[in-house]
């Protein structure tokens, strides 16, 4: 089974030379340690920031520079700010090569559920629903079950949409998984010493496994 | 040249009263105009619309104005670091408009652009959409929003003259050039104000004619919601 940090570890090799990332809150935010090295990534950042870079030393924190996050951060070399309005720009016009973010649910057709438990939880849903319903590519980061034992891979989501038939690849603590056009998770990988059964138990939507799963490797 | 200089926060928001509607710029309590929004919890004016991206921690920014429910609506994209907020959306008291980030970005652009609406793909599909016109372009959907309509706009800028030109500093940017454009009268407080001529034209974020007051903020104290940093010589 995968740890947060190793689901991370597994997205970063999605990442390609020269693509433009925005990283969601929570575990996307670790696909930042796990970028390939010898490839050139620029990371978004959606209230204004492209070019993110680490966190600044102890003493060097601005105020006036943070992430999506509300985390002090830094810029790198060719850099560039922005306002908030050409920031979603250039998401909506697809500039930004893939989104990875967190899911309460989603389901096998694609759909997404990650800002709003009613009665309950009232954050909002940030930039999330304008980088779900533009993005060219989405890779969703999170575990197969939340924390009262139920699978979030489910026929069609239960809590309030974030964006529909968007997601195409799905990453978890167990598994790597392709949305289908058609519906359905197929599963591509698993994660080292989860049988296939076991994923299959923990997937309350359809799952389709055709021949070898390999196991997930990080190198 | 207008001089749109006035001598604090308490005289720009002079004649903000009871039922307006306002803008508030910044993202998270980076870059918000914490002079005037201090002088609003001073006027105690009440039953106010508001519109910003967040609404501050429970002891800073928009949280003061929660703390003493001056406020009758907030339309934002993101709440979660207050928790004053979440009590009296769940409670009922207070009316609350979540829209997505850039929905709210936009649709403070559209206003400053003269277009009374935009189309975004963004919501179609979800509760966003409800009651809303939906529009297919190319095989997309997308949702018709309206141009806000703000009776003010408050934002924080870095340095601004005495013509209401103004300069953002890193991402305290955010949200303020976009509500400077949408407000009938914005309001700009800034940590440096200077004479005009003394900004480089090629270099102003917001041309002046968007901004009606203009002071020079004081006290500033930034704060900052997570500081974050790496151990130097790592």
């Amino acid at each position: 089974m995968f740890s947060k940090e190793e689901i991370a570890q597994r997205i970063a090799k999605e990442i390609k030379d020269g693509y433009y990332v925005n990283l969601g809150i929570g575990i996307p935010t670790l696909v930042a340690n796990y970028i390939p090295k010898g490839i050139n990534v620029v990371l978004q950042s959606e209230n204004g920031l492209l070019g993110m870079g680490p966190f600044p030393f102890e003493g060097e924190e601005d105020a006036d520079l943070i992430n999506a996050g509300k985390q002090t951060i830094t810029t790198l070399p060719g850099s560039s700010i922005f306002d908030s309005a050409m920031s979603f720009g250039m998401i909506r016009a697809q500039k930004v090569d893939l989104t990875i973010l967190g899911a309460m649910e989603v389901s096998e057709n694609g759909d997404i559920a990650n800002w709003k438990i009613p009665g309950k939880m009232v954050k909002g849903m940030g930039g999330a629903m304008d980088l779900v319903a533009s993005a060219k590519n989405i890779i969703v980061a999170m575990q197969h079950i939340n924390k009262a034992g139920e699978s979030k891979l489910l026929p069609q989501c239960t809590l309030p949409l974030t964006g529909v038939k968007c997601i195409k690849k799905i990453v978890t603590e167990l598994a790597v998984l392709d949305v289908l056009p058609e519906g359905g998770f197929k599963l591509l990988e698993r994660a080292p010493g989860v049988s296939i059964e076991f994923i299959q138990q923990s997937t309350a939507g359809r799952l389709v496994v055709e021949g070898e799963i390999p196991e997930m490797r990080l190198d | 040249m207008i001089n749109k200089v006035v001598s604090g926060a308490e005289e720009a928001i002079r004649d903000i009263s009871d039922g307006a509607t306002i803008m508030l710029g910044g993202f998270g309590l980076c870059g918000i105009p914490e002079n005037c929004i201090n002088a609003l919890v001073k006027k105690q004016v009440k039953q106010l619309t508001c519109i910003s991206n967040n609404a501050g921690v429970d002891d800073f920014g928009i949280g003061l104005m929660l703390k003493q429910r001056q406020l009758k609506k907030m339309i934002s994209s993101y709440v979660g670091e207050n928790a004053e907020f979440e009590r009296q959306l769940l409670s009922g008291e207070l009316e609350v408009d979540l829209i997505p980030q850039g929905t709210l970005a936009t649709r403070c652009l559209a206003a400053g652009y003269g277009m009374p609406a935009i189309f975004t793909p963004a919501g179609v599909g979800t509760e966003v959409a409800e009651g809303k016109e939906i529009r297919n372009f190319n095989g997309k959907d997308y949702l018709m929003e309206y141009a806000f309509d703000a009776d003010f706009a408050i934002v924080k800028a870095w340095k601004g003259d005495t013509a209401g030109n103004l300069m953002f500093r890193s991402t305290s940017r955010n949200f303020n050039p976009v509500m400077a454009m949408a407000g009938k009268v914005t309001i700009a407080e800034v940590e440096e104000l200077v004479e005009a001529g003394e900004l480089d034209p090629d270099h102003i974020h917001t041309p002046g004619i968007y901004v009606h007051r203009i002071f020079q903020g004081k006290d500033y104290e930034k704060r900052i919601e997570q500081r974050t940093v790496r151990k130097s010589g790592v």
